[in-house]
């Protein structure tokens, strides 16, 4: 059981991953980039996800795929044109699809209704097409194909029965029952092809599946297994053959045509190709006759030697998936003889339903607990610090930088590094894992709010850690829908602003000061200040009398409670959103803020840190500490004259940096190291540069230099602690703190503290 | 070290026992990983008063807390015979600053005495029992309670 569950977590696995190829497969084809390698790419992944599926009986998921599944077949080999409306189609049906996925894994559930409704859709494409099939019993099969299968599709969950050995929907059936539709199917055209395969076909690879299959594309086919000859377990030999099929078969097409399908077996297997029908009770008699000398005289088969007439339901089962491969017959039925190559394809995996193939042309994957890889990390890590230690060491020994020593040395700390950007690589994984997520995300909400929208995605590739990649989804997802629903105005209002009716959102990554920064713009109407701050007044979450800034009243949006929809929406307005989405991205150690420009849109901006990422800082001494300030933050360094330290109200002075004024921050007074600053002169200035563009000279003892660091995580232990990033080993072996350049503006800034920060107004 | 001092009945609990200013403390030995001589620590900003820093335990920052200062006495001087005592307290790896690590003591339930109603708030708070033995009074140290709640700064 647990095995089997394992298996099903690596098949969800992969379907992310398949989800993703078909997502970025349709939207390159809706770039126009509808070559046969994209639809082939696109057609896999919902092949793949669909044979996976039937491995673990999830039916529901199943089904939807295989109708997916056949227009893409369609599409693939150029039946039906790839137009924009098809992609939309088919970029719709993707996300129905996903969420099967998500629905067979236990999160979440399907609107049944809207997936019958999207397979009735697909189905519409690929029927125009089925039309002009000559057989007469195409119109009796088409219409029972539009009728029967948003029942099949929407409604059918109890089970496999009936309704899945035929699909309703294909044009094939192989109950006998049936029959009586094809009455009409001139006697001249019916075949009956018996197939007794000999146990060196298996040997040769061979597989009776694939024949059936073959067959199936000359015409509806009937195939009926004959298990008689088949010993008791204790006697099964599993090298032998023992069965035999007989196939009645309705075809246009030669006894040629039908031969060269066994082409390949010729001699392999007993075949009789006989016209007309052969009433079932003939044949099994023909095959018992055949059968009979196969079994061993004195091996008791007085079972095996019955006549029994009754189609067994086990083989029948075994063929769903040649049947259900076969389901473009009708569409490829008018051609003559579809190339055997491009119709293996897809039933080898459809015969192998539980061999996942990873799509992906030449690319190897492998899947590593990332528990190794974060001991790996660790251990790295160690050793960089080893490293510098030694150096530190052999250093105060005073030995020659030319000695053998300190040049081995030297390449040890090459590879080090080497082996320390190697390791971190493997956790990196752009943000496109993610992103790739959007864009679904973004019609959804566009369609539900009435708005246009397009989504922009830049810096995709930007990499990150595993582990943050896996907590960016929840926050871009809220900030995507603000973005649109409160952002965004109407089509008729952007159209009245004079601007293009279809809003843009943009959703970017990048790195900057050392983390991860992702922006969500959009081109909307911008915050309105005066109703957020009369409703932040009205809700009581701040005092009427407080003067804000602009940039305040921005973010106050942050603060819990907040909603400023005029009605509640199915995507936002619970007043749920953004302080959420604030809290969980502080716990993170990052930051979220907003800007906002009216009549032009707002941004997002989210800051997170690159957890175990490696960083360049400067090493400086603040009261008798070593800190650490990263390299990213720090625009230059320079040593004060006392001309340029201006006071500025009672406590505070600037330093004159050319022609502009920069508030002076002394490190160690803010970080409580000491309580009186020196003079400013006798220190080294840091000019920094924070997230939102601010800038601030900070105050240092001295600077010891340009160092790699490995953070180290000060939560882990004991809790993030304000004004420090995080934490690290230096050479000596000391931890140093790594400076959070934000925070420690943040801390000294002067003036009304934000009032989406209670913590910092008691603090104050 | 002394031999333990009672034999093992049933239940036995195993105990380090340690030195506070002038009382004796303990903790399960189940929980301790080491036991490291004074080295000194990185001064973490914001923090209480107890906490004296982080220090580099095979390339884990690991916090160290002052158990005098946390239970309410006076903060510690640390001397060349100072010790922390690494714990693992819930999820949390830490160092607790004590003057010096006595001995180890085997005891049974029947030995520990639920914490005597006195004022002191921290004592109730840090205090899982006394533990009597030898005419010595031990308090047993309640792991969880020493570290704060992790809590995320709103900065």
């Amino acid at each position: 059981m647990d095995e089997l569950e394992a298996i099903k977590v690596t098949f969800f696995q992969e379907c992310e991953e398949l989800l993703a190829d078909l997502e970025g497969g349709l939207l390159a084809m809706q770039d126009g980039n509808d070559d046969g390698d994209t639809v082939n790419a696109v057609f896999r992944a919902v092949h793949s996800i669909k044979g996976g599926a039937g491995a673990f009986g999830l039916e529901p998921l199943v089904r939807f795929a295989h109708v997916f599944e056949t227009l893409l077949d369609a599409l693939r080999s150029n039946e039906i044109p790839s137009t924009p409306d098809l992609t939309a189609v088919l970029l719709r049906a993707s996300d129905v699809l996903a969420d099967h996925v998500s629905a067979a894994r236990g999160l979440g559930t399907v609107d049944m209704a809207a997936s019958a409704a999207m397979a009735a859709e697909l189905k519409i494409w690929t029927d125009p097409n089925a039309a002009p099939a000559p057989a007469a019993a195409a119109p009796v099969e088409t219409s029972q194909y539009v009728d029967a299968a948003p029942i099949v599709i929407g409604a059918d969950d109890d089970g496999m029965d009936d309704d899945d050995l035929g699909f309703d929907f294909q044009p094939m059936t192989i109950s006998l029952d049936a029959q009586a539709e094809d009455a009409a199917v001139l006697e001249d055209n019916v075949w009956t092809v018996s197939i007794r395969p000999k146990s060196d076909l298996y040997r040769k690879a061979n597989e009776t599946a694939l024949l059936l299959r073959e067959l199936s594309r000359l015409g509806p086919v009937q195939a009926t297994l004959d298990d008689s000859a088949l010993p008791a377990l204790e006697f099964l030999d599993p090298e032998a053959a023992y069965v035999t099929w007989s196939v009645r078969l309705e075809t246009e097409q030669g006894e040629e045509a039908i031969r060269e399908v066994f082409e390949f077996v010729d001699g392999d297997c007993d075949l009789e190709i006989t016209r007309g029908e052969a009433p079932v009770a003939d044949v099994l008699a023909s095959l018992l006759n055949v059968a009979a000398p196969a079994p061993e005289p004195e091996t008791a088969f007085e079972t095996a030697s019955a006549p029994e007439t009754a189609l067994i339901e086990a083989p029948v089962e075994a063929l769903a998936p040649v049947v259900e491969a076969a389901a473009p017959a009708p569409v490829t039925a008018p051609a003559p003889a579809a190339p055997p190559v491009a119709a293996n394809a897809p039933a080898a995996p459809a015969a192998k339903p539980a061999q996942i193939d990873v799509p992906g042309p030449g690319q190897s994957v492998i899947r590593v607990d990332p528990e190794r890889i974060d001991h790996l990390i660790d251990l790295v890590g160690e050793l960089v610090i080893n490293q510098a230690m030694l150096a530190q060491r052999v250093g105060e020994y005073g030995i020659a930088p030319s000695s053998n020593l300190a040049m081995g040395l030297d390449e040890l700390e090459q590879l080090t590094r080497q082996i320390q950007d190697s390791v971190m690589a493997i956790r990196a994984q752009p943000v496109k894992s993610v992103f790739q997520r959007m864009p679904r995300l973004v019609r959804e909400v566009a369609n539900m709010t009435g708005k246009q929208a397009r989504l922009v995605m830049d810096g995709e590739n930007t990499e990150v850690d595993k582990t943050v990649i896996e907590r960016l989804a929840d926050p871009i997802t809220h900030m995507l829908r603000n973005a649109i629903d409160h952002g965004l105005e109407s089509p008729e209002e952007r159209k009245a602003a004079g601007k293009n009716p279809e809003g843009v959102v943009r959703l970017a990554a990048l790195h900057r000061s050392g983390r991860i920064v992702i922006e969500v713009q959009d081109d909307g109407k911008g915050i309105n200040r005066e109703r957020v701050l009369s409703i932040a007044v009205k809700k009581g979450l701040i005092s009427p009398d407080l003067t804000l800034t602009d940039e305040e009243i921005d973010n106050l949006i942050f603060l819990p409670g907040f909603s400023t929809a005029d009605k509640i929406s199915d995507v936002s307005g619970r007043g749920v959103g953004m302080d959420v989405v604030k809290r969980s991205v502080q716990a993170l150690g990052g930051r979220i803020s907003i800007t906002s420009r009216p009549g032009l849109g707002s941004t997002f901006t989210l800051s997170l840190p690159l957890t175990l990422a490696v960083l360049d800082g400067m090493v400086v001494d603040v009261a008798g500490e070593t800190l650490v300030i990263p390299l990213a933050c720090i625009v230059e360094s320079l040593r004060p004259k006392a001309e340029e330290i201006r006071p500025l109200g009672p406590t505070g002075s600037v330093l004159a940096v050319r022609d502009s004024f920069v508030p002076l921050i002394d490190v160690g007074l803010t970080l409580n190291y000491r309580t009186t600053s020196p003079p400013a002169t006798d220190g080294v200035v840091l000019l920094v540069e924070g997230e939102d563009g601010s800038r601030a000279a900070l105050v240092a003892d001295a600077i010891h230099g340009q160092r790699q660091v490995v953070i180290k995580s000060l939560e882990q232990n004991y809790q993030q602690v304000e004004g420090v990033a995080a934490a690290t080993i230096l050479g000596d072996g000391r931890v140093a703190l790594i400076l959070d350049v934000d925070a420690v503006i943040n801390l000294r800034r002067r003036g009304p503290p934000l009032p989406s920060d209670p913590t910092l107004i008691a603090a104050e | 070290m002394n031999e333990p001092t009672h034999i093992a009945s049933k239940e036995t609990r195993e105990l380090i026992s340690f030195r506070v200013g002038e009382q004796e403390y303990c903790v399960d030995i189940m929980a301790v990983r080491e036991i490291r001589g004074w080295s000194p620590a990185t001064t973490l900003p914001q923090s209480p008063a107890y906490m004296r820093g982080v220090i580099n335990l095979r390339g884990a920052v690991l916090p160290i807390m002052d158990l005098a200062c946390r239970i309410g006495m006076q903060t510690t001087e640390p001397n060349v015979r100072s010790v922390f005592i690494v714990v693992q307290a819930g999820d949390r790896t830490v160092g607790l600053l004590v003057d010096a690590v006595s001995d180890i003591l085997s005891i049974t339930d029947e030995m520990c005495q639920p914490t005597p109603d006195i004022a002191c708030e921290n004592v109730r708070h840090f205090v899982r029992g006394i533990i009597s033995i030898e005419g010595r009074m031990i308090s047993e140290i309640s792991l969880d309670r020493l570290l704060p709640e992790r809590e995320a700064l709103a900065a």
